[in-house]
């Protein structure tokens, strides 16, 4: 298994200027190692619609990449996106699921099935290429490749479980901070 | 009884006048021929999605990637759209047209329908604005759903009350 911070800081090697949509317990470790804000959409309101919103970015951005930091648990509330999106093709969208088996934030309650096969599920959808990393060194060496080929693409991390580690970042505070936070990311794509 | 007709044809003038560039949608019983002339409209791209519950955030991000999108889907499906319309409009100040069939109308009011009978109150519970569109005679309220929702910075929503006319 990988831990949070080095899936992100490996994704984040390879970032460059793509737009990177976070939900849950992602957006907390991908805020810690962004270096560019102004164009990370954290969805601190609406758990599971991440990958929608990263659809509509990535089809009305279609010269950006767009990388949406998912969870298992959001994933599921939302399994018709896998279908939604490879429907519209975005070759430009990289679909990571974060898979720790468990609502963490919440505690660590298992999942309804944590034993999901989402890779196969992503290309019976119609995916363009999915695959499973549970190995630090192989992500490094190998994102760059993930990254090459048009999307969309599934990346499922089995991750380290975290349950409850330090909350996520889901308050009064971060909900009010959005809107200015997506008219930011509007300004900053515009500005392209 | 509702007199006159709602051509799909004058709504989708209606959305090119206002720059729409998509329209996300899960289609409806009273919006297929809408359906149809917006599939042939070549400045509007139509985004299906798997469930309601998907159109406002891909319009969200739409929005965000500066475009104009629009959603429709039917009454039934904004109430099953309730915490996207919360979180990713409402919550974000998202100045969003919404094309909602109004399943089960009836301009007198009495409906067995409960998808009808909830609607108004439900948008007057959220806060959401809305306009009635019942025929042709009534599309000077889509250029209105549009100002106020720019005006407010928040969804609006046009109530399509009769189904649309086949061309």
């Amino acid at each position: 298994m990988i831990n949070y911070r080095d899936a992100v800081e490996i994704i984040n090697r390879d970032r460059k200027d793509a737009v990177c949509v976070t939900t849950m317990t992602q957006t907390r470790y991908w805020y810690a190692v962004s270096e560019r804000p102004e164009l990370d959409i954290g969805i601190s309101n609406g758990m599971s619609k991440a990958s929608s919103l990263a659809l509509g970015v990535a089809i009305g951005a279609p010269d950006r990449r767009v990388i949406v930091l998912d969870g298992d648990g959001s994933l599921l509330m939302n399994l018709g996106s896998l279908v939604t999106i490879a429907g519209q093709k975005p070759g430009n969208l990289y679909h990571f699921v974060f898979d720790n088996g468990m609502y963490a934030v919440t505690g660590g309650q298992p999942l309804p099935n944590p034993k999901v096969d989402y890779p196969a599920m992503a290309l019976a959808a119609g995916y363009a290429h999915a695959r499973t990393f549970s190995d630090a060194e192989e992500l490094a060496s190998d994102l760059p490749g993930v990254f090459g080929r048009p999307g969309p693409a599934l990346v499922h991390i089995a991750v380290t479980p975290e349950p409850a580690a330090a909350g996520v970042d889901q308050t009064w505070e971060s909900n009010r901070k959005m809107p200015a936070q997506l008219r930011a990311a509007q300004s900053a794509l515009q500005a392209r | 009884m509702i007199t006159g007709i709602l051509n799909p044809a004058r709504v989708v003038e209606q959305l090119v006048k206002q720059r729409v560039t998509h329209m996300v949608t899960l289609p409806d019983s009273e919006t297929r021929h809408m359906y149809d002339r917006l599939i042939a409209e070549p400045t509007i791209h139509v985004i299906p999605v798997s469930r309601e519950g998907e159109a406002i955030p891909v319009a969200a991000g739409l929005w965000i990637a500066g475009q104009r999108p629009v959603i429709s889907i039917q009454n039934a499906g904004l109430f099953e759209s309730g915490d996207a319309l919360r979180g990713l409009a409402i919550g974000i100040d998202l100045p969003l047209v919404m094309f909602i069939g109004y399943r089960g109308y009836t301009r007198h009011g009495d409906t067995p329908d409960s998808a009808a009978r909830i609607l108004e109150p439900y948008l007057h519970l959220w806060g959401v604005d809305y306009f009635t569109v019942e025929s042709d005679a009534d599309l000077d309220r889509v250029p209105m759903a549009f100002e106020r929702a720019e005006r407010r910075s928040q969804p609006v929503a046009v109530l399509i009350g009769t189904e649309y006319a086949k061309e």
